[in-house]
């Protein structure tokens, strides 16, 4: 039972994963532009059939998981580092530098939700670049708040303070003695993010945000589907149950996972 | 509590400060020249200088942000680059409708939430726990601006039960309400489910039991009146997502709130009313943080002693 539940999503993602890396040798024609088969359903030999200026619809999700995966995955590494660096010293050194670090995170978290990537994406105009530059301005303080409540108590346990007492650099202990122990939290709150980053991609897309025509991204394809609903539902369903389906997958992979690594509440 | 208020106030207004800060220095980062940006290519040199005399962006950074900040205090967040309106009015008549959609969101959210979560919690394993999970899981893995165009397709399009978008009438909030409230919904429901079986394991809830008080009382009185206090500080937290989620769903349902005018400024590079419109909805979500935490505070005395 355990194994389906698991199998089912990773296989999904495992999927789009590899036709996403292998798309640029694949034989698509994302922007090849068909006249008489513009707003054509899916059939067999139409694969998910053509959007509303004759482009076929499957070759653009592939090249939109490209889009969504690129930046699911600089969002997430940069606020990885970023965040849990940060977030590590500042607990680790304390005092008026945690203060302020407190004040600093309080200050972003202050945004709601998509708002300042909506803010900052505008501001800098479209582009994946200026995406990921958002969102990560975003994303990082999710693993600082982590990464700095997670350090505060383990500064304060034995195995650190007998590492302090030997005499080992802070760099060393943070290393060696603090990260690996943080490790299952971030893991749990990166497999989250990465949920987060695709909705919110495409959420910046559907807005005109993201990245720009004729680049795809899944949430572009939502937006353009939806003038076309009535006369053509394929335009709109094909790339929304993809995305929800990916999304899906990765929320269902976050709670296994949570449920896995989280050994000491078993224990206890 | 006087002392918890006064450092509660103390935070928050710290933070409104960094809040207008960030804001105020969006601008600054606009690649290039930003009067070129919201004038466009055609823009005479006349014009991009008095505008920019008129944005005060010929002054130095300090005195600009002295300018934005006394300015703000007197309510006055400049004049729409657009429409040559005072900002402060549009957002006056923006504000209602958001503030009726957020509401209604909430609304969705705490209707859907507590029958889900709490019939989840007392019969965990069951089929109704499982299916209250899965749709708990499908609430937050749906894209909303997917859901709202998949709820239009079915219930305004193709059985005509609502309008398509537009703010007329009761009927049309009924939509953007359900859009905007299905994500908070499945996240709360979880909630309601984790913190209600915590709760009914608790001494006092056997104690209940033993007295032969019906289930019913049990479960309303002593469990959910328990679990509201977790539950509160979670929907504050949440209503980030919520008031985040309210621009996309303005645009998707042509919602005349702040979110939709957000956008519209975006589109016509009207930075001073983006800049606003940000603001406003980034202070809401600080007030209705810092109230729930006095809401909080004042329901559990344990709060405001270890503060």
């Amino acid at each position: 039972m355990l194994k389906t539940q698991i199998l089912i999503p990773l296989s999904i993602l495992f999927i789009w994963l590899i036709l996403a890396i292998l798309g640029p040798w694949l034989p698509l024609d994302p922007n090849h532009i068909i006249l008489p088969n513009i707003l054509q359903s899916p059939s067999l030999e139409e694969y998910l059939g053509y959007d509303d200026l004759g482009r076929p619809i499957l070759d653009r999700l592939i090249m939109g998981a490209r889009t969504s995966f690129f930046v699911s995955f600089w969002v997430i590494f940069v606020s990885l580092t970023v965040g849990t660096l940060l977030g590590a010293l500042s607990a680790w050194f304390g005092g008026y530098i945690d203060l302020i670090f407190v004040r600093i995170m309080d200050i972003f978290l202050a945004f709601p939700g998509i708002l300042l990537a909506i803010a900052l994406s505008a501001i800098m105009g479209p582009g994946i670049e200026n995406v990921v530059f958002a969102l990560s301005v975003v994303g990082w303080v999710g693993f600082a708040r982590i990464t700095r409540a997670q350090t505060l108590s383990l500064k304060r346990r034995e195995h650190v303070i007998a590492a302090i007492a030997l005499g080992a650099q802070t760099p060393r202990i943070l290393r060696y003695h603090i990260i690996p122990l943080l490790l299952a939290p971030i893991i749990i709150e990166a497999t989250f993010g990465i949920a987060g980053v695709v909705i919110a991609e495409a959420g910046l897309s559907f807005l005109g945000l993201g990245v720009q025509p004729p680049a795809a991204s899944w949430g572009s394809m939502i937006r353009d589907g939806s003038s076309y609903m009535l006369i053509a539902p394929h335009m709109v369903l094909a790339p929304g149950l993809t995305l929800l389906l990916v999304v899906l997958s990765v929320n269902i992979l976050g709670d296994k996972l949570r449920d896995l690594l989280d050994v000491k509440n078993h224990q206890s | 509590m006087l002392s918890f208020l006064f450092s509660r106030l103390l935070s928050t207004l710290t933070v409104v400060f960094g809040v207008v800060t960030l804001i105020f220095l969006l601008i600054h980062i606009v690649p290039g020249d930003p009067i070129q940006a919201m004038l466009g290519e055609t823009a005479t040199p006349t014009d991009m200088e008095s505008l920019r005399h008129a944005l005060g962006l010929d002054q130095s950074l300090w005195t600009q942000w002295w300018l934005y900040m006394t300015n703000l205090l007197q309510g006055d967040l400049g004049t729409s680059l657009y429409s040559k309106e005072p900002i402060v009015d549009m957002l006056i008549e923006r504000l209602p409708a958001t503030l009726e959609l957020a509401f209604a969101g909430l609304l969705v959210a705490i209707l859907l939430a507590f029958p889900l979560g709490s019939i989840a919690a007392l019969r965990k394993d069951s089929i109704y726990d499982n299916s209250a999970m899965m749709f708990s899981l499908l609430g937050v893995s749906i894209p909303n601006f997917w859901l709202g165009p998949m709820l239009i397709l079915l219930f305004s399009l193709t059985l005509g039960w609502f309008p398509v978008s537009g703010r007329e009438g009761a009927l049309s909030l009924v939509l953007p309400a359900i859009t905007l409230g299905t994500a908070l919904a499945a996240m709360l429901a979880r909630m309601v489910r984790a913190t209600l079986l915590e709760i009914l394991n608790e001494d006092y809830i056997r104690t209940a039991r033993a007295k032969g008080l019906r289930e019913s009382a049990i479960i309303i009185h002593h469990a959910l009146r328990n679990a509201s206090l977790p539950i509160i500080t979670i929907l504050g937290l949440q209503l980030g997502t919520l008031l985040g989620g309210a621009v996309i769903t303005e645009i998707i349902f042509a919602w005349p709130g702040i979110g939709q005018l957000t956008i519209e400024s975006i589109e016509r590079r009207d930075y001073p009313l983006v800049q606003a419109c940000i603001l406003v909805i980034s202070l809401s979500y600080v007030l209705v943080n810092t109230f729930t935490d006095i809401l909080y505070a004042w329901l559990d005395p344990r709060v405001r002693y270890s503060a």
